[in-house]
């Protein structure tokens, strides 16, 4: 092949991608609706109408799954579809008849319809122990066991007061940004950095290493004739940063490796500002392949919103208007040491009123 | 086939259920003759048993002449499982919006079957398609393959990530900017700084169309473009009466959850307080045919956002209440410049730009970049006296000062 080398072309024009529809009503849609779980109309100024089917993905795809898409995609839509920011693909029909059609079509090859509106939609997530280094429990089979849980809220089998969505990061590295979630599930690990002291000099740069721990938990040290650090562990809050950083600090320990849960975070300014998650349960041991102790937790806490939240109102404005104390109450979870903040900041999240739900 | 001997307990009892299952994603992969497949899938049972991972930091591997889009991966047991010895990710750029055609998805299958493992994510977490597993070796050939077909590498390492948006006009009412044009504008303007890491760490981009934030931009990027306007919210009365009949309670559902209590509705026409409205989002949301976002459009900018690593994780906040977002964009790109001017030169090594907001100050970051403070900036001004005023007064000084 003696092809001209291209670089920096950058990503492919989207308007190649759109359909005709979308092109001739490009910023002129007027309103739109939601026709049943997983199926929305949007409706141009035009009179034009766009009707988009939403199905769940592993987001782990094969090329065999891809053009499964594709195949649908080309049965129904003119050859157009979509992804959503949360791995969901939606298929875009002009033709109101082919949308049963194509979610059976979706069933049968083992896409569920839904998640769209006051729904749980697809769980953000990241690589776990598929293919991350520092992962601290698994990603897509802890995903795919509470998604198995909680499929009735996505398919609009039972319905929800609001908006929930879900994410999962396998450790505090955040590739998937869990910290404003209603649910969020982030791998932790409990373990100082195993030190391998003969590696040290050979595949890190000590001083990186030293200035990379935000507790200042590192010093520079030299072991068994090595040029290595030591780490004051009392000042270990397990970031990893360190272990980033430097290959020869390694964070994952099967024995103290585990899941923590957090809730009320959201990133839409809807009613409330957006808000970060706060911790709920501290520590899950991992339990593969299904991870039945998170899987129950995770319920548990959906349906006590389920259950107590007005309409519209996410799990942070729930927990806002019930309170803490009563959240910890409805869900069984025990409040311990670890809920109450002793970084940088720790003390506006104190309570500082006597104002009480006694 | 290949690995007929492969045995998976664990997880094949994630094949079952109503989710649609990675493991079969996998195994379908495996079953094409993929052995790189069928061995991921012998090593993920392998750390479901002993509850770890087996992968290693990446080194540096690449394209000739990019510094991201590729990420070194490499297994920790190599020698039993050599078909994923060398595991490495390659990042392309995504499509504004994800739109694809059936072709485009073939094209990108037939690349990754013939040079990768075939296993994707569609998508990663910054917005790129994840080509999920290669040797060094096959990287340039994927390369080449891919910008044959108009698809380029993403963003990795210390460099602008490839910047991601929401659907925007293309499919959605309340898009109050072009978010696909303006993220190809600016992902094609800085091409350089996409695929040749130069920054003290990532920096992030995501635009969102309206307040919704449909790709979380102010939970995830170094620079969230939220869209919003600065006139009336259009209102169509007899929509807003239809709603009424058809039973929502206007007075508690839409009136009782606006955060600033500018609506109000007497049972036949509905009067917003415009002056007062923060552009939440949630009576248009709730009734999407009766109500619309004004015209006099453009976005909100904020900066800084981040995950925890280093020093704890950020929410994106205010350095422009409002700006017009309009081609060809100049007085945003002059603020990115600007923004990457000083984060450049004072930054230190991994820390993002919102850790050096937080370590010289807001109002010290403003003047740098040239923004004057204004109110909309912060939630309250400062509630402790501990001032780092810059001058001071000597009793001879004249009265005016040098210029």
């Amino acid at each position: 092949m003696a092809l001209e080398r291209r670089t920096d072309i950058g990503p492919p024009d989207y308007k190649q991608f759109l359909p005709p529809i979308i092109k001739e009503n490009y910023g002129k849609w007027k309103y739109h609706e939601e026709l049943r779980p997983g199926v929305m109309v949007h409706v141009g100024e035009s009179g034009d109408k766009l009707f988009t089917v939403r199905a769940g993905s592993p987001r782990l795809m094969g090329t065999k799954g891809i053009r499964r898409f594709a195949d649908l995609a080309e049965k129904y839509c003119g050859g157009y579809m979509r992804f959503t920011s949360r791995h969901n693909a939606e298929f875009l029909l002009t033709e109101e008849a082919n949308i049963d059609p194509l979610i059976a079509d979706l069933a049968e090859v083992g896409h569920p319809v839904g998640g769209i509106g006051n729904a749980i939609s697809s769980i953000v997530h990241t690589q776990g122990w598929v293919h991350c280094h520092s992962a601290a429990t698994d990603a897509s089979g802890v995903v795919k066991a509470v998604m198995d849980d909680l499929h009735e809220y996505f398919d609009g089998t039972t319905e929800v007061p609001g908006k929930l969505r879900i994410a999962l990061a396998c450790c505090l590295n955040m590739c998937g940004a869990v910290h404003c979630s209603d649910i969020a599930i982030l791998g932790v690990h409990r373990r100082p950095p195993k030190i391998q002291h003969e590696n040290m000099k050979k595949m890190c740069e000590i001083p990186n290493v030293v200035a990379s721990c935000p507790t200042a938990a590192i010093r520079p040290a030299e072991v068994d004739g090595h040029p290595s650090v030591e780490i004051d562990e009392d000042l270990c809050m397990f970031c990893a940063n360190c272990f980033s950083v430097c290959p020869a600090l390694p964070m994952a320990d099967a024995l103290n490796d585990g899941i923590s849960i957090w809730v009320g975070g959201k990133v839409s300014n809807a009613r409330s500002e957006p808000t970060f998650s706060k911790l709920a349960i501290p520590f899950i041991e991992n339990n593969p392949p299904r991870w039945p102790e998170v899987t129950e937790a995770v319920r548990k806490i959906v349906e006590v919103w389920v259950d107590g939240a007005r309409k519209y109102e996410r799990m942070g404005e729930f927990i806002e208007r019930i309170g803490w104390p009563r959240f910890f109450e409805l869900t069984g979870i025990e409040f311990e040491k670890e809920h109450i903040d002793d970084y940088k900041y720790a003390g506006l999240s104190f309570k500082r009123s006597a104002q009480i739900r006694q | 086939m290949a690995d007929s001997q492969r045995s998976t307990p664990l997880l094949d009892e994630l094949k079952e259920g109503p989710w649609p299952s990675f493991v079969t994603q996998i195994e379908e992969m495996a079953d094409e003759g993929k052995e790189s497949c069928g061995q991921l899938l012998e090593l993920l049972e392998r750390s479901y048993n002993e509850k770890i991972g087996h992968w290693k930091h990446g080194g540096i591997v690449g394209v000739m002449g990019y510094g991201g889009g590729v990420i070194g991966r490499y297994s920790d047991v190599q020698d039993e499982y050599p078909a994923i010895a060398h595991f490495h990710t390659i990042r392309v750029n995504q499509p504004q919006g994800w739109f694809y055609t059936s072709d485009s998805l073939r094209t990108i299958c037939d690349i990754w079957d013939r040079h990768g493992s075939g296993l994707t994510n569609m998508h990663g977490s910054t917005g790129d398609i994840i080509l999920l597993g290669t040797t060094t070796d096959e990287l340039e050939p994927t390369f080449a393959e891919l910008t044959q077909n108009d698809f380029d590498l993403g963003g990795s390492g210390s460099d602008m990530r490839t910047p991601s948006c929401c659907v925007g006009p293309a499919r959605c009412e309340w898009a109050c900017y072009d978010t696909l044009a303006l993220t190809q504008e600016l992902t094609m303007h800085w091409q350089d700084e996409l695929h040749r890491p130069a920054f003290p760490y990532k920096f992030k981009i995501k635009n969102s169309g309206c307040a919704n934030d449909c790709v979380a931009s102010i939970a995830r990027a170094d620079l969230s473009i939220i869209g919003t306007w600065r006139d009336q919210i259009r209102i169509d009365q007899d929509e807003v009466r239809a709603c009424a009949e058809n039973g929502m309670n206007i007075e508690r559902d839409i009136c009782g959850n606006c955060p600033t209590k500018c609506i109000e509705w007497d049972g036949n026409e509905m009067t917003i307080d415009d002056s007062n409205c923060v552009k939440c989002m949630h009576c248009i949301n709730a009734m999407p045919k009766a109500l619309r976002p004004g015209t006099d459009t453009g976005a909100c900018i904020l900066l800084g956002a981040k995950a925890p690593i280093v020093e704890g994780a950020q929410l994106s906040s205010v350095i422009v209440p409002f700006m017009k977002i309009e081609e060809p964009y100049d007085e945003l790109k002059d603020l990115i410049e600007r923004i990457w001017d000083f984060w450049g030169e004072h930054g230190k090594n991994r820390e993002r730009v919102g850790e050096l907001m937080q370590r010289v100050g807001l109002g010290n970051f403003l003047e740098e970049i040239e923004v004057e403070p204004v109110p909309q900036m912060v939630a309250y001004p400062r509630d402790n006296p501990y001032v780092f005023y810059e001058e001071y007064y000597e009793e001879d000084d004249e009265e005016d000062d040098e210029e």
